[in-house]
């Protein structure tokens, strides 16, 4: 984990400490919706993905998606949980996006429990319960600004409702905004990775809460929390959790104690506002769904999920940075990309991890990289290596490499790159030198600072000179030597 | 044995209607706690019993693990279920104002 | 007692007709408006229809004689009239509940039953009316006025599938549907002296039920004969993917070995609903039937099953806890009743007050008391365990017995207005059908005699869950040994 979030208040002193749980739900990737037939798209013409179960008309009745099921127990063996025999249950509260006014979730007795996520730095986050339900209807508010408060009237659309979801539950293991989004980050990619969810926060796909309270640091009690809901991103997450923690810090240490409710974040305002329906907590009235029957999966079936599952983020970081040397933490850029596999292959065949990590980290973030040839990827790290190329003339022979598929020696060949001989790049050098003397006294004479500045203006002009043939490192150690008396 | 008013109280009825956005007048919550309170005070059988080792049945016939393959059903005609709304825009169904967030 | 506007149906059991009108020898269009003449002559005392559907009917019929004048078979209803209970869903066709709530509202849907109706050649002839969301012993809750006892109009015909009682007993149509929460279907029959199933849980789709305790619910027939109801049986029952409480077994023929009898059958009188609470009139009536099994080759013995003296106080916390959440969505946002406001909660609320008569939201209330927090484990809770015990009293009783017999009523049909003032006593009609609906078994009520009053008694056969085949053949051996009267007319 990142280091936790210390606040210190610059009244009292005190230093708090911050504790967050995130509420992930994510809508699964089913052809059709949770519990009934319809169709489970995003977008469309409003109330046309609708049938008697989404509206709940009177007399319709909820038949179980069996591939929403089979991703939810994907979801949940990702995640390391038991995945248990399990019960829906009926949640009920008034809302005009709920069609029956009851939602269909799992209270009691949920899918999967006790589980745990890894985080890139190899940390581990707790996971409570991950449970299936379906998703509601979208209100849009009319009048006003387009915001609930001040609308003069709403208008509903049932698309979405019933779309399945699976709500995953954090246990309180997180400290720091940082936390936070790295947690979701890497749920995002587990659950793309699976093909659970696309994960999309920005279309709602993905839907974050944050609970989050504080308290004074070493105190082993948890504060009261409040749950932070219409997280839009993930920078919406961090800007949140930072605001409402000092938000509750002032509240206590005015005296005043933090009232658990839900707030919503407003990304415009930069702030957290009390929600207005609350006078104690909501009543959910919950028990067994009695249109639905029990979901026992057999062992014979979650063993087949899991045998499908693909190598998951957390083992393809281990994996590539054994393979170079190098830390989990080191090689998250290379897995999020989706060219571990390309890394991994082309440092078998012998290439220099390094190198290799470097340019999927900088060159390699365009479509089509993953479908480069790792011996040919590998020839071009060599061909750094060995000095036939620069690091610049590298770039974009790579670059072309994902484009047209021909070998690293033949385009270099085609761009006429070779190397400067080092007496030819020695004359551009002194050539510079000499065009530039009073630059050179300074760069000769001065601090390290200076120096720094200079360096970067002799080898620009050498690139000139040299028409980008020269390379950057040879030629600042050339200036060096020259510097030195060399 | 408790007396019917301790089984049901009018503020206890008043929660209740409320939960369940029912509107009473004072005469109707008088005459509702009292049929409540009968009815309850009939279920203190059910109440007083010892039936910590049995297990609940919910579902009379025992069945588990009714799933249906991942594929498309029919929908609905979009007209005909907005002819039946009270209030419709747009294509879609008009509420009076919402006050208070989902919770 | 009233003049009684009882009648056998005008072209006899629905068997018969099918028969008939598959052989060509009667069409279907002159079944209905025979049936049709009946309604119209009676109907407005008897108030057994929310709505008729004679137009509807007329060319259902029609469209059902051009085809067998194909040569098609329409299949073992064929131009049998029926009628449905008013909380089947029919596409296009107002489905009501008897509730203002849903006053006018069309479903853009057929349940299920009544998909499988169409498909075995019967003509829906009307929507009957019920309590307000069959919530009722008695019609007497229905938003557009109570339905009368065809035997006595100043009596009740029972509920709350009163409506569908009546139509049979008055010979609108030969069969109709309704649904049997705690006794709906059972009990009318009795009030009103026809035959009246409730199947096994899951026996039947519940897909386009309106719901109303969605563990308890279920479709059932009424008919003028025991063979009649196992014919529709027939048609109704079997496995539905779009009800996921539907029992995925196949299902037997009911109406194949129906006159089998009951040699060798083991049947228990039960002790606990035959002593008090029940008419002593209507009790002897049980014994005389328990007598004819006996005569029919059958032993009778005495049965207990204590738990069933339980089951009214389980029957009221879960059937309501049930329906405060299946009752929730009638909110005036997407269709029904809606009484305008300024804010949406304000509008519920206006809409679902105005809508809902009184004993709905005594139901509703009584249903989320017993559901919210703090006291769902005194209630709803422990119900739920109770009715673990009225299975297991049930189990045990079927070690030894193959059927239970007991009455169906603990009364006659009572005068209208006699309960209306005190809900319990309303209640206390279902004491001897409640048991069944919280077990899941089958039962049947098959009129036999009247009681002192000359008003129809109906006995009740139980059967374990499934048992339907040996049952209707006992109900079969009863009705044939029933006590003709000046009252039943063949």
């Amino acid at each position: 984990m990142s280091p936790p979030l210390v606040i210190t208040s610059p009244t009292t002193g005190t230093d708090w400490e911050l504790v967050i749980g995130l509420e992930v739900h994510a809508e699964l990737a089913t052809v059709t919706k949770m519990f009934s037939g319809a169709p489970n798209v995003f977008g469309g013409e409003p109330n046309t993905n609708i049938d008697p179960v989404t509206l709940g008309l009177p007399g319709s009745l909820p038949v179980v998606n069996r591939r929403a099921v089979e991703l939810g127990i994907r979801v949940g063996l990702a995640l390391h949980c038991s995945v248990r025999r399990s019960t829906f249950a009926r949640k009920n509260y008034f809302y005009p996006d709920m069609p029956k006014d009851y939602q269909i979730s799992q209270f009691d007795e949920p899918l999967n429990v006790d589980g745990w996520l890894e985080l890139p730095d190899g940390t581990r986050a707790g996971i409570e319960r991950a449970h299936l339900e379906e998703d509601t209807g979208k209100s849009s508010h009319q009048g006003g600004d387009g915001r609930i408060h001040g609308a003069e009237s709403s208008l509903v659309d049932y698309n979405r409702a019933g779309v399945p979801l699976i709500e995953i539950v954090g246990r309180p293991d997180l400290h720091s905004p940082e936390d936070a989004r790295a947690y979701v980050s890497e749920l995002r990619s587990i659950l793309v990775a699976i093909g659970a969810s696309d994960g999309k926060m920005e279309e709602g796909s993905m839907r974050v809460d944050a609970n989050v309270s504080v308290r004074p640091v070493g105190d082993g009690e948890l504060g009261t929390r409040c749950e932070v809901k219409n997280v839009n991103s993930l920078r919406s997450l961090v800007r949140a959790i930072d605001y409402e923690a000092r938000r509750q810090v002032d509240v206590i240490e005015a005296g005043d104690r933090v009232h658990q409710e839900t707030r919503h974040w407003d990304e415009e305002a930069g702030r957290t506002r009390a929600g207005r329906s609350k006078e104690g907590a909501e009543d959910y009235r919950y028990f067994l769904e009695p249109d639905l029957v029990v979901l026992d999966p057999s062992p014979e079936w979650v063993a087949e999920i899991a045998a499908d599952l693909p190598v998951l983020p957390a083992a393809r970081r281990a994996r590539l940075a054994a393979a170079a040397g190098v830390t989990p933490g080191e090689v998250a850029l290379a897995v999020e990309r989706k060219l571990d596999d390309l890394a991994l292959a082309t440092i078998e065949l012998g290439a220099e991890p390094a190198r290799v990590l470097n340019h999927v980290e900088h060159n390699l973030a365009v479509d089509g990289a993953a479908g480069l040839d790792p011996a040919q990827f590998a020839a071009l790290v060599g061909l750094e290596l060995d000095g036939s190329l620069t690091a610049t003339q590298a770039k974009q022979v790579l670059a072309e490499m994902v484009t047209s598929g021909s070998s690293p020696a033949a385009i270099a060949r085609a761009h006429g790159f070779e190397a400067m001989d080092t007496s030819a790049l020695e004359g551009i050098v002194d050539a510079v030198i000499a065009g530039n003397e009073a630059d050179w006294a300074e760069f000769v004479a001065g601090d390290d600072k200076k120096r720094g500045k200079l360096t970067g203006f002799f080898v620009g002009q050498v690139m000139k000179e040299s028409k980008g043939q020269a390379d950057g490192k040879a030629v600042t150690a050339l200036l060096n030597q020259r510097r030195d008396g060399a | 044995m408790a007396a019917m008013s301790e089984r049901i109280t009018r503020d206890d009825v008043a929660h209740v209607a409320t939960l369940a956005k029912l509107a009473l007048s004072d005469a109707e919550l008088d005459e509702f706690t009292e049929q409540l309170a009968a009815v309850l005070d009939h279920a203190a059988d059910v109440e007083a019993l010892d039936v910590a080792d049995v297990a609940p049945t919910a579902h009379p016939y025992p069945l588990s693990n009714v799933l249906r393959a991942d594929e498309l059903g029919p929908t609905l005609d979009r007209d005909e279920v907005l002819a039946q709304a009270p209030a419709v825009a747009d294509g879609r169904f008009s509420v009076p104002a919402i006050l208070g967030e989902e919770p | 007692m009233s003049a009684s506007l009882a009648a056998a149906p005008p072209q006899g059991t629905a068997a018969e007709i099918a028969r008939s009108v598959r052989a060509g020898e009667r069409s279907a269009r002159e079944v209905l408006d025979a049936h049709l003449a009946g309604v119209e002559a009676t109907e407005g005392e008897v108030h057994a229809f929310n709505l008729v559907l004679a137009d509807e009917a007329r060319a259902a019929a029609d469209a059902l004689d051009v085809r067998i004048a194909a040569g098609e078979d329409p299949g073992p209803l064929a131009g049998v009239p029926v009628a449905l209970k008013d909380n089947l869903c029919t596409r296009g066709i107002p489905t009501t509940c008897s509730s203002k709530i849903l006053a006018g509202w069309r479903p853009p849907y057929d349940a299920t039953v009544v998909q499988l109706l169409a498909g075995a050649g019967a003509v829906t002839i009307g929507k009957t009316n019920l309590d307000e969301f069959a919530m009722g012993s008695s019609t007497e809750n229905s938003a557009f006025g109570p339905t009368r006892n065809p035997h006595d109009p100043t009596r009740v015909p029972g509920g709350s599938s009163g409506g569908s009682a009546a139509a049979v007993a008055a010979g609108f149509a030969p069969i109709s549907l309704g649904s049997d929460t705690g006794g709906s279907i059972r009990q009318p029959a009795a009030l009103c002296g026809v035959v009246g199933l409730k199947p096994t849980y899951g026996l039947v789709s519940r897909y386009g039920l309106i719901a109303f305790a969605s563990s308890l619910d279920q479709i059932g027939p009424f008919a003028t004969t025991v063979a009649d109801a196992a014919l529709v049986l027939d048609v109704i029952a079997g496995h539905d993917p779009h009800d996921s409480t539907s029992i995925p077994e196949p299902v037997p023929s009911y109406s194949a070995t129906l006159d089998r009898g009951v040699e060798g059958l083991r049947i228990g009188l039960i002790t606990e609903l035959m002593g008090e609470g029940i008419a002593p009139d209507v009790a002897a009536r049980v014994r005389e039937a328990a007598a004819a099994l006996e005569a029919a080759g059958a032993t009778v013995g005495e049965a207990s099953v204590p738990a069933a003296r339980l089951g009214l106080s389980a029957y009221y916390l879960i059937a309501p806890a049930e329906a405060s959440s299946n009752l929730a969505r009638y909110d005036g946002v997407r269709y029904g009743l809606r009484v305008d406001a300024p804010t949406t909660g304000e509008m519920m609320t206006a809409t679902r007050t105005a809508g809902f008569g009184a004993e709905v939201k005594r139901r509703i209330m009584l249903g989320t008391y017993a559901l919210s927090a703090g006291y769902y484990d005194a209630y709803y809770g422990k119900a739920l365990k109770v009715r673990t015990l009225i299975i297991r009293d049930f189990a045990a009783a079927y070690e030894h017995f193959d059927l239970l017999l007991s009455p169906t009523s603990p009364t006659t049909a009572f005068a209208l207005g006699d309960k209306t003032a005190d809900p319990l006593s309303m209640y206390l009609n279902d004491v001897c059908t409640i048991p069944t609906n919280l077990s899941g078994d089958a039962a049947i009520s098959v009129p036999f005699g009247t009681g002192d009053d000359g008003l129809p008694v109906g006995v009740q056969l139980l059967a374990p869950a499934l048992g339907e085949v040996a049952m209707l053949r006992a109900a079969a051996v009863v009705e044939a040994a029933a006590p003709r009267n000046a009252e039943v007319r063949a």
